[in-house]
């Protein structure tokens, strides 16, 4: 093995990366992928601080008693893990980070529509999370990412305002995200890239940035009351003022159900631009595939309901609410048959973002089958707020998003960075992480239907042993997160030049040198084909 | 980044004039949607104690001004007439009468503003501020001091609004005076008076919604 | 650890069967779309290795295809879906034949009243067969009472009344969880329901002294908090009202059920009844949750006495 030396300069012309050095260049940068830049910094900052929480839960969830902290600090810490989970790295990691970075590439334009937002939202995002990090540090919270009122509004006695005060303003850095992306690609489209030739990433965060404005005002507006009954005891949310909690929960619900598809739906977009490049197909039922997107966001508003069927509403609510439930199903699965289909009579190689994909493929289609159970009522009766939902939607946050991510990042680091990662290595992560987290969140299911609550601090003897497996695989699950947090960050110095298209990939970020010079074109492309004319292309990585 | 040609400026990442002026006018919308989803969930929450506490609610809303609220609607109305006729004075290039209008709208808003300000204070006077000073004796106490508390966070929020747009105006004004809006391009004033009209739009349903609605 | 490795609770009410049905028929489900997904994706990722520097031939859309797997798996999602809704209409609905227990959750315990006056805190007793529905509610937070072997659960919600029931159908000592996170005591808020046969049931109620039976409580509050002063003359009479249709001021109607009941002592002008002024005064703030339930029952037990004769005849 030859001895590890740093590689030549990937190239002596005007990059994004070296258009500028100052600190100055990059906190007042209004180019997009210098933007996104600053998002992949911070958003992987909160996932290894929210996972830090996690860890801590995993290990106190070993024993049945509670014995390795408190029962205030278990709370705080499970609260915390969520809230920084969901808000600081889950909503914005892909439209932020590849979305800032792609968008406009992928559509032959210079920039997104307005760069000064855009900046702007990336300073609105560190400063809600400054905040949370406030709340965190001077004593935290202990409601639950949901916030559940009267316990928020009137019983918790911990830095309820200061945290919500947080993720409103966060809320902005998403509306602001999603804003720039509609405008842009409404407006910014080259010549001759019609809707019908968008890549599916670019129909996905479309999709996305529609929940992102729509959705967003009302879960700051749920907050935002929240914060005014805590301060003003103004009795909005308490019943023994006249309130009524299930208001919070209609208002909290109608926001956070649509956020888990702005959750996915990136997720969706990246395995719909890895599958093609590495079956070196056509994806099988673009329009399909595009349109559903957009059938999700809409049927996505209509289901909050599903998170309340034991809180008291009315049967009749519960009935309509697990109907819609199933149909938001259907064009999840009819996306999961495309991209299987895609593969077919395809000309497959196994390279790292293609192993992310299919690990999507499959924890996505298990995350979303146990859907089927959460929206059948007469289960949800018994499985809900137990682990069953726990596992349910760790399944595809973190077995389906978090592996689409790093599928995403391992598929356009060369684009971005200019260098190749090394491939062995990240095939070898690529399987801890597969197999660290079907150890983590399987035995979670069993643990759910068997009667285990969730936010549990401490638990009856007899659910230890699924809870020792389940903590077990997270130590193997965390392995996995951190080697590519030192082999992508070495491969900076030390990884191959990557040329413009290694993958050999259709779409316009690839007709560009990697890394990318500021401007990304130097005349705006004019586009004749579809997305995915891989038949028209030369096989790469064949094999003797 | 900017170049400046007869008073207009084209961003880099537009090809055209005419393509930035399209994504300004999509975002402001696009922003205004946002807008409504925010107005309307507490308009929601608002219509939802309404229809559980319609008594109270009725004794309230007597409680508050209705003449000065009947006034601010009259100048609110009045300041979207203006940034109307400021719209169209950009259309035609003519600058003083832009610069004008858009004074006259802020004018408009802050005169909402202080008349705002005199409810406020005499409300505080009468003991009607939830979490402040609340001193209401009457019927129906808790459904009141729900009332008020809507009132006071949706008044508020709407008064927020204005102060923003009031100091958009105010830029916009500037930048009029100092002649970067053309015939060709005058994107600003137009998303400017966009969003203006609205917050007067949200103020058509606060009123009344909350001064109106009084059995 | 002594116990043996369980992958399902145990089925211990006339419900448990039913919900395992669905959810074997969901596992059944889901493991054959698992199995179908993983199987073809590995299959096809073996059989069409990248070998040959050939590209692969371009296939037709095909919209047949594409209407097949949209229309099958929802099919199945109505299928699920009307299953699960008759088991949840059958859970949500107490026979009439149900004994009443009240329970109150309360950071962070459950205090549970009997109909004899029995009262208990974290545990429930109830004899086998026979069905029980619970009213819930809470004094503070939200709470969750959950019996995983009976798969029930129903949120406590403070405000407002909600119900569940069960019917046991094997002895035994079973966990009642709150679900429903509610503070820094919550996986503490732990009970248990003890399903006795009926004979060692009688033995337990009748054990240990009984406190005041509930509607004995709640006529000597009737009394003292000075009901009895108005409810005989000058306000509606209550004998017969529980149950009833009540005619309103403002022309409407409304069901004296026990949300209508409890209203009108804590909001007392929220509903007027027609023909009487709205001079009532509100309880609210006076009364403490288990009280309240005391009048309830205090009240529902108050015959109409043309239905009280027809009773004895």
């Amino acid at each position: 093995m030859t001895p590890l030396e740093p590689s030549p300069p990937v190239t002596a012309r005007e990059t994004y990366l070296n258009a500028g050095y100052s600190l100055k260049s990059w906190l007042l940068a209004l180019d997009h992928k210098r933007i996104a830049i600053l998002y992949f910094v911070s958003i992987t900052l909160f996932f290894f601080v929210g996972g830090a929480f996690a860890t801590l839960v995993r290990l106190e969830l070993m024993t049945p008693r509670g014995d390795l902290v408190s029962s205030d600090t278990y709370n705080k810490l499970f609260t915390m893990h969520g809230i920084i989970m969901i808000f600081f790295f889950l909503i914005p990691s892909i439209p932020a980070t590849l979305g800032n970075f792609l968008v406009p590439m992928m559509l032959g334009a210079r920039d997104l529509a307005f760069p000064r937002l855009n900046l702007l939202s990336w300073y609105i995002f560190v400063a809600g999370g400054v905040l949370t990090m406030v709340a965190v540090v001077s004593g935290g919270v202990d409601t639950g990412w949901t916030f559940y009122t009267p316990y928020s509004s009137a019983f918790s006695n911990t830095s309820v305002v200061v945290t919500v005060v947080g993720v409103f303003v966060t809320g902005f850095s998403s509306i602001l995200t999603g804003l720039n992306f509609i405008v842009t690609i409404h407006t910014l489209r080259a010549p001759g890239l019609t809707w019908g030739r968008l890549p599916l990433f670019i129909w996905s965060l479309y999709a996305t940035s529609i929940i992102m404005i729509l959705g967003t005002p009302v879960l700051a507006i749920s907050l935002a009351l929240v914060g005014a009954e805590r301060i003003f005891h103004v009795g909005i949310f308490d019943p023994a003022s006249g309130g009524d909690p299930l208001l919070f929960q209609h208002l909290f619900w109608y926001y956070s159900h649509p956020a888990v598809y702005i959750m996915i739906l990136p997720g969706m977009g990246v395995v719909s631009e890895i599958i093609p490049c590495f079956a070196r197909k056509n994806i099988f039922g673009y329009g399909v595939v595009a349109l559903s997107s957009l059938a999700i966001a809409f049927t996505g508003f209509l289901v909050w309901g599903h998170h309340m069927f034991v809180s008291g509403q009315s049967v009749y609510s519960g009935l309509v609410f697990s109907f819609l439930s199933y149909l938001v199903a259907i064009p999840s699965a009819v996306k999961v048959f495309n991209w299987t289909a895609t593969l077919y009579k395809g000309s497959i190689s196994f390279h790292t973002p293609m192993l992310y994909a299919f690990g999507f493929l499959g924890l996505f289609t298990m995350g979303g089958l146990t859907g089927l159970f959460v929206a059948a009522l007469g289960v949800d009766v018994h499985v809900h707020d137990t682990y069953f939902v726990v596992a349910h939607f760790h399944y595809i946050m973190v077995g389906g998003m978090v592996m689409a991510y790093l599928g995403g990042v391992h598929f356009w680091w060369p684009k971005i960075s200019g260098r190749m990662y090394p491939e062995w290595i990240a095939r070898f992560s690529a399987f801890v992480v597969f197999l660290g987290f079907n150890l983590t969140f399987f035995p979670q299911y069993v643990l759910g239907y068997l009667g285990m609550p969730r936010r549990y601090h401490s638990y009856p003897d007899e659910f230890q042993v699924l809870n020792v497996l389940s903590s077990a695989g997270a130590s193997i699950l965390a392995v996995g997160y951190v080697l590519p947090l030192i082999y992508l960050l070495a491969s900076l110095k030390y990884g191959k030049a990557a040329g413009p298209n290694p993958w050999i990939a259709t779409g316009l970020e690839w007709q560009t040198p990697s890394p990318p010079p500021t401007s990304n074109f130097p005349t705006t492309p004019t586009v004749t084909a579809g997305p995915y004319e891989y038949q028209d292309m030369e096989v790469p990585f064949v094999q003797r | 980044m900017c170049s400046v040609e007869r008073g207009a400026q084209l961003q880099h990442q537009f090809d055209d004039i005419e393509q930035q002026r399209q994504a300004d006018t999509l975002g402001m919308w696009a922003f205004l949607a946002t807008e409504t989803l925010f107005f309307g969930g507490v308009i929601l929450a608002f219509s939802v104690y309404r229809l559980y506490y319609t008594k109270g609610f009725i004794e309230a809303a007597h409680r508050l001004h209705l003449g000065l609220g009947a006034i601010n609607t009259a100048i609110l109305l009045g300041s979207s007439f203006t940034v109307a006729l400021a719209v169209h004075a950009a259309s035609l290039g003519k600058k003083k009468r832009l610069v004008g209008l858009l004074l006259a709208t802020g004018i408009l808003g802050l005169a909402f503003l202080g008349v705002k300000f005199c409810e406020y204070w005499s409300e505080y006077r009468e003991g009607l501020v939830p979490g402040l000073r609340f001193t209401y004796e009457g019927p129906f106490p808790a459904q009141v001091r729900l009332f008020f508390s809507f009132y006071f966070v949706m008044t508020a929020l709407h008064a927020a609004h204005m102060v923003v747009g009031i100091a958009i105006f105010a830029v916009v004004a500037f930048q009029a005076w100092r002649g970067r809006y053309s015939p060709e391009y005058y994107s600003s004033v137009e998303v400017s008076g966009l969003y203006w009209h609205f917050v007067d739009i949200v103020w058509v349903f606060l009123f009344p919604l909350l001064y109106l609605l009084r059995g | 650890m002594n116990e043996s490795f369980r992958l399902l609770p145990e089925s211990a009410s006339s419900v448990a069967a039913s919900t395992d049905a669905l959810y074997f028929f969901l596992c059944a489900i889901s493991a054959f779309f698992t199995l179908l997904i993983f199987g073809l994706v590995f299959y096809f990722a073996v059989k069409y290795r990248r070998r040959s520097a050939e590209p692969p031939p371009r296939l037709a859309a095909s919209n047949a295809l594409e209407a097949f797997w949209t229309l099958v798996p929802f099919g199945i999602a109505v299928v699920i879906f009307f299953w699960g809704a008759k088991l949840y209409f059958h859970i949500s609905r107490p026979p009439s034949d149900a004994m009443d227990i009240y329970v109150i959750g309360k950071q962070w315990m459950w205090k549970v009243q009997h109909p004899n006056g029995r009262r208990e805190i974290n545990e429930l007793h109830v004899p086998l067969g026979r069905a029980v529905r619970v009213t819930l509610s809470s004094q503070d937070v939200i709470h969750s009472f959950y019996v995983p072997a009976f798969r029930i659960k129903q949120d406590a919600v403070p405000g407002r009344y909600t119900v569940t029931w069960f019917r046991p159908i094997r002895a035994g000592i079973y966990h009642l969880f709150c679900a429903e996170y509610c503070g820094t005591y919550h996986s503490h808020m732990i009970g248990r329901v003890v399903v006795l046969e009926p004979e060692r049931y009688q033995a337990w109620l009748s054990g240990t002294p009984l406190d005041e039976a509930p509607e004995e409580a709640g006529a000597s509050l009737f009394a003292t908090l000075g009901c009895i002063t108005c409810h005989g003359a000058r306000a509606p009479t209550l004998a017969g009202l529980y149950g009833s249709e009540v005619r309103l001021a403002d022309g409407g109607t409304a069901r004296a059920d026990e949300q209508y009941i409890r209203e009108s002592i804590l909001d007392s002008t929220a509903k007027i009844v027609s023909g009487y002024p709205p001079i009532m005064p509100s309880f609210r703030n006076q009364l403490t949750e288990e009280q309240l339930f005391d009048l309830l029952a205090y009240i529902k037990s108050l015959k109409d006495p043309l239905e009280k004769r027809k009773a004895q005849e």
